[in-house]
């Protein structure tokens, strides 16, 4: 089993049972959902819907109505595609990488990061949709055979790579987030008291029955797909770096490309994350799962991605001094002096300033610092995309095409509305899906939960309440009979029994309680109990539930099994409560 | 009757269910199932569950991608239509073979990730519609329940499964009669 160092900060804080972490999980999707959630869903739709709008707009008039021109062939289209699907990395990069690494901080984010993955994934999609034109003839980027004389799409073109990259990164990472659902859905569909949605969750759990062997192949599907994930991830970033990369534009024309784009892509997938999830756990009270050491941990990840993505700005920028190319060295001071230097300045400050401020602990453990910092990174990495795109082409080897680059309404509204769109998805998601992997968190729950960090319970999932009211149901007929038989039965003495019984503080007989008050604690027990030594409900109170159970249970037979002496020790409290008022 | 009873043990701790299952092995009762609302682990060699196959089955889709990829582009860009990109060689598939690596890649992920989850979805009986079979809707929360099958344990009487679940920390027990 996995062991963690008790020193190590709980992952899961507030001693929470297996019961609780289901409660806290289950009920903002079983209860009304509040106001501003309906507000916050209104705002989004609008804008959403907006940008459909202008989504059809586009598709009826053409592609015209981007502010697009004979010199700037790509700029905001391209520039939200990298964009979206950069946010798209963390989901996957948390889930799969650190599945791999056995990170378990992930298992509290893991889920609202996959499932904002896929929602990225998806606007970055439409990108490249929309880009083509005439989307009803999308489908001849597949392998299609055709009446054009069989013409195939070119295998040798990175945009076609993309194509092939994008839908198998969106496909595999819907598949591995339903899979981790699935069990999730499960215990949703049991606790569901409306038959409407007893029925959909019934449906969407596809009848897990939590079996030992469903579990079993449950872990080995889990980590095939994360380790298929993995380079997955890595090779989508990388590919749609060669759509640059393997041009011969000043500017994109670096071998550089895709290691930074894939830093760059997690540091701004994380920040997106750590937008989100700051709302998300104080919206929805996951503050016990989500803490300032998940978000730490972020920050960390933030800050080194970004010292990467420091580097290879730098270096760009070196190699194109260096390589003595005169065309690659005006791409770069036009990018830092030229008409757009403020596009250059702003991804400067936002990704390679900010991030290097989550060196001081004080910074890096703050709510609110983060989320500015996780803002500001989010818009320094649009404007990276913008400085490699738009700023790259707007300068042509002729002075004479030379062009600047206005958005359109059209432009921004599509843009706009990709944002509104995610929301929506986003909040439905919240709304209606477990927001917190409730099967991984439980397994957490023993070695990273609090109790066992506080050494103060072995078991957090032991709770005496809950045994109290779990009564040991049988069919009347054996429960005689067992309870009989075991207490005729006269064992010798174990001498790690009386000195355990020693240990609960000697009475005589003459302060004796009477047991027989307590549930189920029979004339026989009772006795029994006597004959070593307990005579009062203060013994019976302070037995630890962990080491003297067994004693007792074997000592008792099974009259005394843990279910009932729990009941005796709570009862025995109890009791003794009420005299001392 | 007899040969027909389930016992459905109910335990509120994975580790007591586990230490339970360990000693009714070691007495050489069978235990037919475990419901758990979380893969208990080191669970699966004490009551004798084979690891899954669905790791090799992936290869093998995987390889199938792979190969699939090949063979489509061979014929696609060398043999049926080759494409003149800048007078580059396009009638070696080997000197093609490069530019095809991200693609090849990606559909052996695709295939093996997609059909290992139709494997694992079929093989699971997890399909949608499909009834729950747990026995207790507490077993997708917090609960633990251990199922014992008198066909399976001949060799012991109602009585004593009974007894022998009792003396495991369980919370609940339930019996039933199956046809």
């Amino acid at each position: 089993m996995h062991k963690e160092a008790t020193i190590r900060e709980p992952l899961v804080l507030g001693h929470k049972t297996f019961h609780q972490v289901t409660e806290d999980v289950c009920k903002p999707i079983e209860g009304k959902a509040p106001k501003t959630w309906y507000v916050l869903f209104a705002i989004a739709a609008i804008i959403g819907v907006y940008g459909v709008g202008c989504i059809l707009y586009l598709l009826g008039t053409g592609i015209g109505t981007w502010g697009l021109n004979k010199t700037i062939n790509w700029a905001w289209d391209i520039t939200n595609f990298v964009w979206w699907v950069g946010i798209g990395h963390a989901g996957t990069l948390i889930s799969a990488v650190l599945l791999l690494f056995r990170q378990k901080w992930r298992m509290a984010i893991n889920r609202s990061a996959e499932a904002m993955t896929i929602f990225a994934v998806f606007m970055a999609g439409l990108f490249p949709l929309i880009h083509m034109g005439r989307i009803w003839v999308a489908y001849w980027v597949m392998p299609l055979p055709n009446q054009f004389g069989s013409l195939w799409p070119n295998f040798n073109s990175p945009l076609l790579w993309d194509v092939f990259a994008i839908s198998t990164y969106l496909s595999v990472s819907l598949v591995f987030w339903y899979i981790g659902l699935i069990p999730d859905f499960a215990t949703i569909r049991d606790r569901a008291k409306k038959p409407v949605a007893k029925k959909i969750y019934g449906m969407l759990s596809f009848g897990w029955s939590g079996r030992a062997k469903q579990w079993s192949r449950f872990e080995m599907v889990s980590l095939i797909l994360a380790g298929l994930a993995t380079p997955l991830v890595f090779s989508v970033h990388s590919i749609v770096s060669f759509d640059f990369a393997t041009s011969v534009i000043p500017g994109w024309h670096t071998t550089i490309f895709p290691p930074y784009f894939v830093a760059g892509a997690v540091f701004s997938g994380f920040a997106m994350v750590q937008t989100l999830m700051l709302v998300m756990r104080k919206a929805y009270n996951l503050e016990a799962y989500i803490h300032t050491k998940h978000i730490e941990y972020m920050n960390i990840v933030i800050m080194s991605t970004g010292s990467i993505v420091g580097i290879a700005y730098i270096t760009e920028l070196f190699v194109s001094w260096y390589s003595g190319v005169e065309y690659e060295a005006y791409a770069f001071i036009n990018r830092a002096t030229g008409p757009y230097w403020w596009a250059y300045w702003a991804m400067m400050t936002c990704n390679v300033v900010s991030p290097q401020l989550m060196w001081f602990k004080k910074l890096r453990t703050s709510l609110t610092f983060t989320f500015l910092i996780a803002i500001v990174v989010n818009i320094g990495m649009w404007f990276e995309r913008f400085v490699i795109i738009g700023t790259t082409l707007h300068r042509d080897y002729l002075p004479s095409s030379w062009s600047m680059f206005y958005p359109t309404h059209v432009d921004i509204g599509i843009f706009v509305g990709t944002i509104g769109l995610f929301f929506v998805f986003f909040l439905l998601f919240t709304r209606y899906f477990p927001v917190l992997a409730l099967n991984e968190v439980k397994t957490i729950l023993k070695s990273s939960g609090q109790s066992f960090k506080d050494g103060d319970a072995k078991t957090p999932a032991f709770s005496i309440e809950e045994q109290h009211l779990a009564d040991v149901k049988m069919k009347p007929a054996s429960k005689t009979n067992t309870a009989g038989n075991s207490v005729e039965e006269t064992p010798a003495l174990d001498p790690s029994l009386i000195a355990m019984v020693g240990t609960l503080g000697v009475t005589n007989a003459e302060h004796k309680d009477n047991l027989k008050e307590l549930t189920g604690l029979g004339d026989a027990t009772e006795k029994k109990l006597n004959e070593i030594g307990i005579y009062t409900f203060a013994q019976l109170a302070k037995i630890d539930p962990t080491a003297d159970l067994g004693l007792l249970t074997a000592y008792l037979g099974a009259a005394g099994n843990q279910a009932n002496l729990l009941v005796w020790k709570t009862e025995a409290e109890e009791k003794l409560k009420n005299d001392n008022k | 009757m007899g040969s027909n009873v389930v016992f459905y043990a109910m335990y509120n701790d994975d580790d007591v269910l586990k230490d339970g299952a360990k000693k009714l092995v070691a007495k050489g009762v069978k235990v037919a199932d475990v419901f758990s609302p979380f893969p208990i682990h080191g669970l699966d060699p004490i009551i004798g569950l084979k690891e899954t196959r669905l790791g090799i089955m992936a290869f093998i889709y995987g390889l199938t991608g792979l190969v699939l990829a090949l063979i489509g582009m061979r014929y696609m860009m060398v043999t049926d239509w080759p494409m003149n990109i800048g007078g580059k060689p396009n009638f070696s598939f080997l000197e093609n073979m490069l530019a095809f690596v991200p693609i090849t890649f990606e559909l052996t992920v695709l295939f093996a990730a997609h059909a290992m989850a139709i494997t694992y979805f079929l093989v699971n009986k997890t399909i949608p519609g499909m009834p729950a079979e747990n026995p207790d809707p507490r077993t997708t929360d917090d609960r633990f329940v251990m199922e014992l099958r008198l066909s399976d344990n001949s060799k012991f009487s109602e009585k004593e499964l009974e007894e022998m679940l009792m003396e495991t920390g369980i919370v609940e027990l339930d019996q039933k009669h199956i046809k």
